[in-house]
């Protein structure tokens, strides 16, 4: 808990530079708009319908169709991370800055334009020293509104693998740690208000023409954000690295497991967490994330798009091959269990309907209801068992991970995808169904280091310890600490579990 | 003192639509002269005076100063050159009545003396520091008026300068201006509706009915009935309340 805690310093610290980098953009763009809308009716009903348009879009779909036109760049901009959060939260904040812009423009008193004009200033002139300093207040409203929404949205931004205060929301949800989930939101919620309260006394310094205040708003603004950033100051000396984590338990312990052998190899650790599954090889492809782990099953569908379902050291050679000649990224080795989707059912359930494997399953699968995770359904490997057993369930709904086990529980679902190394398979006493076709690929975890930290004998030598160390029990145990609803612990706490637990290395690689 | 300049429209034309608002003008205003442009409402008066200082640009014809077509060059450099002065007066809320009054000097012109200024309009120096909102409308009028000279102007563009004052302040204000006028020097044109004041001030009365001069006479002679009917008509409202005046008076 603690532990979790003590990362709210250098989230907020992200969260800001995010939130506030993406505010400024925005300004940047919505008040020239502003001006020539004004000044061009057809410019203001085209700006302003864009912007209204970008606005009805939900913030985490604007997020995430950041992603394909990134990628259509072909590799010039990184699709994921900083940079898509920052241009989907800038759309977002150019709507409220535009519409207070123009309405005030339109709205000025015509005879004080007709001044301006009379008395010979020059368009330039007369923005600045006639249209600005009038529009100002009501700009500035639209610039409070303008910080709440993205600061707000900014949370949303860990799904694109930026680091927000989101990050310990969707952790928090994951890992049904509550307190974590409201250590998000009130620090989120606390930022919010705090640039909105200092926005305020700007604002109220524009329209009272009082300089002083103004200035003095804007410089505790200025403080506050410096203070909040300074955890990203850069400390001289240290490599600092990222660890990249998907959005579930396991990988945040694994994140934490090998943070704790860099940071005692003198390596500064950062975490970047909450990846889409399938879009988390592409930040180590690119270099944003040095070190994560992955399973070579969802590469060899995902990512490789082979529909064919060799032995398991197959896939994990093919997987190595292809990193290293696609993308120049190093697979260390396997860490020694396999994370699979196995069909799972309530054991009384299974024995009721007599179904031990997926070929049963097919038989009764009409009269009973599939709960999934929210990428399953979309995922290869599904269409792979669809096509092999001929399954089809009377209805199917996704559920965040954590649900999808209650769902089970209580018998919304009377199948789900579960994950072999799942400690809550052995803990809810679950069957697990057999694949008797071979329809899923192997998933064994394997560590990927990214073109960068390849060849880095030192951060090699850190990692090389968790090759074949982790046993699927042990993995489940760790990952059951966490994911239980008693006596819960925290991935830091069950990282070091795991850290005491590890197989000792063979005596030759 | 540089000398007042001359004000020539040649073959002005300014059409909205179908409606012809300033049709053919063709006239001269001599150095110095002080001309009040009378008509009714929609007779073509205002945009024809904004065909000077180009707030409107005619669709045919010439404006020139000294000579100089009006269009030549930059309007902000034009505009520098013309004092304008309008009804709604259009102080900038911001500033301060001083900010206000230097404003010619901030845009580019020679240093403004704003004390001297408020004593020319014949206004409190203490009001420098105030903000237009804290003035009545005489006064905000006066200072639209040391804003408009303040750029050493020697044409003066008055619109209805007097339009929403009360009939005190009128009469004050217009007596000023008409006492600038003789002082500085000035060629000066004054748009308005109100015949009297056209009368009482001017050297010269024009009055423009649907976009084209239809009377070009001195007050005298318009009150001797030499300004055609539309200008006859203009001036029997003010002479019919002078008779009526007197009358009571002598009563």
């Amino acid at each position: 808990m603690s532990d979790a805690l003590a990362r709210v310093p250098e989230l907020l610290a992200a969260h800001v530079l995010l939130s506030l980098s993406a505010l400024a953009l925005g300004l940047l763009l919505a008040l020239p708009l502003a001006v020539w809308s004004a000044r061009h009716p057809a410019v203001a009903r085209v700006a302003l319908g864009l912007a209204s348009l970008v606005q009805t879009i939900p913030a985490l779909a604007l997020l995430a169709l950041f992603y394909p036109l990134l990628l259509a760049t072909g590799g010039a901009l990184p699709a994921l991370g900083f940079l898509p959060a920052l241009l989907a939260l800038t759309l977002y904040a150019v709507l409220p800055i535009l519409r207070n812009g123009v309405t005030g423009l339109l709205g000025l008193d015509p005879a004080v334009i007709e001044a301006a004009e009379g008395v010979g200033m020059t368009r330039r002139q007369r923005l600045w020293w006639v249209e600005a300093p009038l529009v100002a207040p009501i700009v500035m409203a639209g610039v409070r509104t303008a910080a709440v929404w993205t600061i707000g949205a900014a949370t949303l931004s860990t799904t694109v693998g930026a680091a927000s205060l989101g990050d310990l929301i969707f952790a928090g949800l994951q890992t049904q740690n509550w307190p974590l989930v409201l250590a998000g939101c009130i620090a989120a919620a606390g930022l919010a208000m705090t640039v909105d309260l200092i926005l305020a006394a700007v604002e109220r310094g524009l329209a009272r023409r009082r300089r002083w205040q103004v200035r003095g708003a804007l410089a505790v603004l200025a403080a506050g954000m410096a203070l909040a950033l300074a955890p990203l100051w850069p400390v001289r000396g240290g490599d600092t690295v990222t660890i990249g984590a998907k959005g579930f338990s396991e990988q945040f312990i694994l994140a934490r497991l090998i943070g704790d052998r860099l940071t005692a190899a003198g390596y500064r650790v950062r975490y970047s967490e909450g990846l889409g599954s399938s879009v988390a090889f592409g930040p180590v492809a690119s270099g944003e994330v040095d070190v994560s782990v992955d399973y070579s099953g969802t590469l060899w569908t995902n990512q490789i798009q082979r529909t064919d379902v060799p032995p398991r050291p197959a896939i994990v050679k093919g997987v190595a091959d292809w990193a290293a000649r696609e993308h120049g990224v190093r697979l260390l080795g396997t860490l020694g269990f396999e994370n699979a989707y196995a069909f799972a059912m309530r054991e009384d359930r299974a024995r009721a309907l007599g179904v031990s494997s997926i070929a049963d399953l097919a038989r009764v699968a009409p009269r009973l209801a599939f709960g999934s995770d929210v990428e399953f359904l979309e995922r290869p490997e599904w269409r792979s068992v669809q096509g092999a057993y001929g399954l089809r369930f009377a209805r199917a709904n996704a559920y965040h991970p954590t649900f999808m086990y209650r769902a089970l529980a209580s018998g919304q679902a009377d199948v789900i995808p579960a994950f072999s190394s799942d400690g809550r398979i052995a803990a809810d006493k679950l069957r697990v169904l057999a694949d008797p076709k071979g329809a899923l690929p192997g998933y064994d975890a394997i560590l990927l280091l990214s073109p960068a930290r390849a060849n880095d004998a030192r951060f090699v030598a850190a990692l090389r310890p968790l090759i074949g160390a982790i046993p699927v029990e042990t993995m489940r145990e760790a990952n059951l600490l966490v994911d239980r609803d008693v006596d819960k612990r925290s991935p830091e706490e069950a990282a070091r579990w795991l850290a005491a637990r590890l197989r000792r290395p063979r005596a030759s690689p | 003192m540089p000398a007042p300049p001359r004000l020539a429209f040649e073959g002005v034309t300014k059409a909205y639509g179908a409606m012809r608002a300033v049709d053919d003008v063709t006239l001269a205003i001599e150095p110095g002269q002080f001309v009040a442009l009378v008509g009714q409402s929609g007779s073509g008066k205002s945009t024809l005076l904004k065909t000077v200082n180009r707030l409107i640009e005619p669709d045919a014809g010439r404006v020139t100063i000294d000579g100089a077509d009006v269009s030549d060059g930059p309007a902000p450099a034009l505009r520098r050159r013309i004092g304008y002065v309008f009804q709604n007066v259009g102080l900038f809320p911001h500033l301060t009545v001083a900010e206000n009054i230097a404003m010619p000097q901030r845009i580019g012109g020679a240093p403004v003396d704003v004390a001297a200024r408020l004593d020319q309009v014949e206004l409190p120096r203490e009001l420098a520091s105030r903000s237009p909102a804290q003035l009545s409308g005489g006064q905000r009028q006066r200072v639209g008026l040391a804003r408009a000279l303040a750029g050493e102007a020697k044409l003066l563009l008055m619109d209805e300068p007097f339009g929403a004052l009360d009939p005190l302040t009128r009469d004050a204000l217009g007596r000023r201006v008409r006492g600038l006028h003789d002082q500085l020097g000035l060629t000066t044109l004054l748009v308005t509706h109100d015949m009297a004041e056209a009368l009482l001030l001017a050297d010269r009365v024009l009055v423009m009915d649907a976009g084209r001069i239809v009377a070009d006479a001195t007050p005298a002679e318009l009150l001797a009935g030499r300004g055609g009917s539309i200008a006859d008509a203009l001036v029997a409202v003010p002479r019919e309340q002078a008779r009526a005046l007197a009358a009571m008076d002598r009563e």
